[in-house]
């Protein structure tokens, strides 16, 4: 295949990808429905991982399908079950910020792309093949090791910060 | 050399005496007359001592060249004719200097002052007259205020006096020469109202002093002003006299005219003020309220006498400053020349025999004082001495006419007339004392009042020549009135045999002890006694032969010589050859004016009783009786004005504008206080402070709501923030 | 590809986050949109580090892994909190939390 035939197809793949996540993106943040909106949040991390491969990083992206959208969802759903979250709203659920908060969202937005364009302008990312697991691996427990072991502590502390906070005593 | 180097001794022991007899006085047995007299009788026999050691000093001078005793001019002397020398006109001796003695009273930041005495011929020639004088007054004194209230102070008085004029006389430095001076006039002002329980007495003495005190500014300004000519003309300020003389005749260092100028027109008020000229002449007929004693002693021959003693002392400064070499008409000559003629003129009109003796000391002072004017300083300081002698002779016959032919009266009109049948030793004592004081041949009065005359024409002083001329004519005049009107006519005084005495005599009480000679009874007009006549003897006979000293006529000038001023240290002096020719002429006008005199009155010629048929010539005597309204002037204008309206005007100025001012003063301050209190301290610096913290309270209560407490506001500002500052940085980068 | 779509689509994510953050009111709402930011992040991390390419582009993964462990703790702590706020309240609306109002 040409390279220019890849360069399309990348393209057009980006573009399937990533519209449905802008709008998911939407859709979380405004829609009434609260499990609509958990769902919505599958949808942009799905899509997520899907440029992930894009990218060529395999690795994280099916992390990704696994954690985030397998068990950090599935926490969401089980929050908002406990919490009792209104379903079916009669009023929204946006607080009285919606214009400031558009605002600033926007502006921001703006300043960060018009920086980014200035920036990076037409730099073009080349592929050459996917990378392997095992280079990841082989750079999480030897460049990066120290890390890896406090992200540990931190998970460790998390889960029994968690159990401790949701007691019921 | 002894009575000149220990002259001090002379005022010292009059003044002794004036305390012993304050002391001792009344348990004396004569009163303290004698300690008075013996006093006196011994300070004049040093006084003739020191005239005669004078005049040997004069003619040694004479035969062996200069005399040189102490003194710090001999360096600069200017020689004047010695010995040998051809004496050209206008020249005359050898120089004597004078003989100092003086002691360092007083040292202080480069003044020294001195109390010392300086002998020359002028102080012996004072002290002599002073003396002698005091001594007969003494004399006279003791019939004369007999039975006298305060016969005692009277005497301790006269010794004070005479101990202070001889202070005067014999002083070294302006200083000392104004001490006596004030110790004189207050001695006066005690003398004149010794008898003050009346009270014209007493204002009298208070006129007195007030109006010489007047003249006594000018010395105070004036002896101040003679320092400083000493320090221009030798370096070093001081008071002394010889000095003083130098400086200004320019002897040593140049003076500044001007000085000179001012210091002889202050010393001129101190002159014009102490010998009664004109203007302040005012007090001295009045003065002749005190006793007769007093105004012989005093008020003639010697207080009155210290200003021209004083024009003779410092005369450079007055011929320097005054230019009286140079100019034909000057201060001091016109001062005197008026002085003449005023006192004159106001003589016609009086009635009391002492107010008529009173002013033509007056006149006879303004013959001094011109003649100083003119240059004539030997003839001024002869006329002083002649006239000290016909005047107090004058004055003291006087007063034996009151005492025995008047009842104590001096009016001439009342209570005298035809006296001479009576009185006949006081009337030949009196005709001698006028004929000098007229100035006919050969008395002394003559050679004196002529040798003004020849001064002032020879000095080109013509004008001054007439005045003293016309002078003279009055002056034989109003004399041969007053003679007619007291020696001759009908006793006037008959009908007040036994009438209460004049305001000007005391009633004489009987003494107990009643040691004083005896006095003559009241009765009719009688001769007075030897202790009164005996001092009018020897004043009549100065009076005859004391002109003699200085008859230029028959060459001899023993006055002049012996007076004769160191030339070292003195301006020079004009001397004139006699002149026959203007000595016929002045005494021609004497004889005239006596005749006048007499045609008028013994002769009833000419116009009689014109004032009251006159208008013109009743105003014009008006003018003169009231003394040309002199004191009219004086006390009415002058005084009244600086009491009432000056004084009222002061006072408005003081109550309206000065307390005014400090009122306001005291109501801004307590305004402003206020203001400062309302409006800065309360609304301006509270309103700050109190605006500072609403400020800050409001501040805070707007800020505080960013406090919402809400989670979501917060991070909207994180964000909003961080945006800011994104786009900032991407900016600045 | 050009780097610059997916720093772009991770920027417009991330904003969307931030709107979802300030804008809802249930607390379970806000971490979700905290959740998108995160994924956002990780988009930006793994796009450079394919860009750079070589050695770096498994930095990039390795990074994205961790970010993605903590997410995964945060929103576990997270969720108890809200828990327990809800326990205490009965309502989970963020608006209700303003105790700590001045």
């Amino acid at each position: 295949m040409l390279a220019a035939d890849i360069q399309v197809a990348q393209t057009a793949v980006f573009w399937i990808l990533a519209i449905p996540m802008a709008l998911s993106a939407i859709g979380v943040v405004t829609t009434k429905n609260v499990v609509h909106a958990a769902l919505y949040l599958v949808v942009v991390l799905a899509g997520g991982a899907g440029q992930f491969i894009l990218l060529g990083q395999e690795f994280v992206a099916w992390v990704q399908v696994l954690v985030y959208i397998g068990a950090v969802i599935v926490l969401f759903l089980f929050g908002i079950m406990l919490t009792r979250a209104p379903m079916h709203p009669k009023e929204s659920l946006d607080n009285d910020l919606r214009w400031p908060g558009m605002v600033v969202a926007v502006f921001l937005v703006g300043v960060l792309s018009a920086l980014l364009i200035d920036t990076f302008g037409d730099d073009k990312i080349e592929l050459v093949a996917p990378t392997r697991t095992d280079e990841v691996t082989n750079e999480i427990f030897r460049t990066y090791i120290i890390p890896f072991e406090v992200v540990g502590i931190l998970l460790l502390g998390a889960l029994i910060g968690a159990v401790v906070l949701a007691r019921k005593d | 050399m002894f009575f000149l180097d220990n002259a001090w001794l002379v005022p010292l022991i009059p003044a002794l005496s004036f305390v012993v007899i304050l002391l001792f006085g009344k348990r004396m047995p004569f009163k303290g007359s004698e300690m008075g007299i013996a006093a006196v009788g011994a300070s004049f026999v040093l006084a003739c001592g020191a005239a005669v050691q004078w005049i040997q000093r004069v003619g040694d001078a004479e035969e062996g060249g200069t005399e040189h005793a102490f003194g710090a001019f001999g360096a600069f002397g200017r020689s004047i004719g010695r010995i040998g020398e051809e004496a050209t006109e206008g020249e005359h001796g050898p120089i004597v200097e004078s003989v100092h003695n003086s002691f360092t009273w007083f040292q202080n930041g480069g003044i020294d002052l001195h109390v010392g005495i300086q002998i020359d011929g002028l102080s012996v020639m004072m002290m002599f007259v002073v003396t002698l004088i005091s001594l007969l007054v003494h004399v006279y004194s003791v019939d004369y205020m007999k039975g006298d209230r305060r016969f005692t102070y009277f005497y301790a008085a006269l010794s004070l006096f005479t101990a202070s004029m001889l202070l005067l006389v014999v002083a070294d430095n302006t200083l000392m020469l104004l001490v006596g001076w004030e110790l004189v006039g207050v001695c006066s002002f005690m003398l004149i109202g010794h008898w003050w329980e009346e009270k014209p007495n007493s204002d009298a003495a208070i006129k007195a002093f007030l109006t010489t005190r007047t003249g006594d500014v000018g010395l105070l300004c004036g002896v101040i002003m003679t320092y400083f000519v000493v320090q221009q003309g030798t370096g070093t300020g001081s008071f002394n006299i010889e000095a003083l003389n130098a400086s200004a005749a320019g002897y040593l260092n140049p003076v500044s005219g001007t000085l000179l100028f001012w210091c002889a027109a202050a010393l001129l008020l101190a002159i014009i003020g102490k010998s009664g000229q004109f203007p302040l002449h005012t007090w001295l007929p009045d003065a002749m309220a005190g006793p007769t004693p007093v105004s012989a002693l005093i008020h003639a021959a010697t207080m009155v006498v210290a200003g021209v003693y004083l024009g003779a002392r410092v005369y450079p400064v007055f011929y320097e400053g005054l230019n009286i070499g140079e100019a034909n008409i000057n201060l001091m000559a016109a001062v005197g020349g008026i002085t003449v003629l005023i006192g004159a003129a106001l003589a016609f009109v009086q009635d009391d025999i002492k107010k008529v003796l009173a002013y033509s000391t007056i006149s006879q002072l303004g013959y001094m004082v011109m003649a100083l004017g003119v240059g004539a300083w030997t003839a001024a300081i002869f006329h002083l001495f002649t006239h000290a002698f016909f005047k107090a002779l004058l004055f003291l016959a006087a007063g034996s006419v009151s005492h025995s032919g008047a009842h104590h009266s001096f009016d001439m009109k009342k209570d005298m007339g035809g006296l001479r049948k009576y009185m006949p030793q006081t009337y030949v004592t009196f005709i001698i004392g006028t004929a000098a004081l007229m100035g006919i041949f050969p008395l002394a009065g003559f050679w004196s009042k002529d040798e003004i005359l020849l001064g002032a024409s020879e000095g080109d002083y013509t004008l001054f020549l007439v005045v003293g001329a016309v002078g003279a004519l009055m002056t034989a005049a109003y004399m041969t009135r007053c003679i007619y009107l007291t020696f001759f006519g009908e006793y006037r005084g008959g009908d007040h045999a036994h009438a209460t005495p004049h305001v000007d005599e005391a009633e004489h009480q009987p003494d107990e002890d009643d040691r004083l000679p005896d006095h003559g009874h009241h009765g009719g007009p009688h001769e007075s006694n030897r202790w009164i006549l005996a001092p009018l003897w020897v004043l009549a006979a100065f009076s005859v032969f004391a002109g003699f000293f200085n008859a230029t006529w028959f060459d001899i000038e023993k006055f002049t010589e012996w007076t004769a001023p160191n030339a070292e240290v003195f301006v020079e002096l004009q001397h004139h050859e006699f002149d026959v020719l203007l000595a016929l002429i002045s005494t021609a006008i004497a004889l005239f004016g006596a005749a006048l005199a007499y045609a008028y009155y013994w002769r009833g010629l000419g116009p009689q009783r014109l004032s009251e048929r006159n208008g013109l010539a009743r105003t014009g005597k008006q003018f003169l009786v009231n003394k040309y309204y002199l004191d009219v002037l004086y006390t009415d204008v002058i005084v009244a004005f600086v009491k009432g309206p000056l004084a009222r005007a002061t006072y408005w100025v003081n109550q309206n504008v000065i307390d005014n001012v400090l009122n306001y003063a005291g109501k801004g301050a307590m305004v402003f206080g206020r203001f400062t209190y309302d409006v800065l301290d309360q609304k301006v610096v509270d309103g700050a402070v109190n605006g500072i913290g609403t400020i800050t309270d409001s501040a805070g209560s707007e800020v505080r709501k960013i406090q919402t407490g809400r989670l979501q506001f917060y991070a909207f500002m994180l964000v909003l923030a961080v945006g800011v500052f994104a786009l900032a940085l991407w900016i600045a980068a | 590809m050009l780097l610059n779509q997916f720093l772009l689509l991770s920027a417009f994510l991330f904003g969307t986050g931030i709107y979802g953050v300030l804008t809802r009111k249930h607390a379970v709402l806000v971490l979700m949109s905290i959740e998108l930011m995160l994924a956002a992040v990780n988009i930006n991390l793994v796009a450079f580090g394919a860009f750079r390419g070589g050695e770096v582009a498994v930095v990039g993964q390795v990074f994205a892994l961790f970010v993605l462990t903590i997410a995964a703790a945060e929103v576990g702590v997270g969720l108890a909190i809200v828990l327990l706020i809800y326990r205490n309240s009965h309502s989970a609306d963020l608006d209700d939390v303003d105790s700590m109002k001045g």
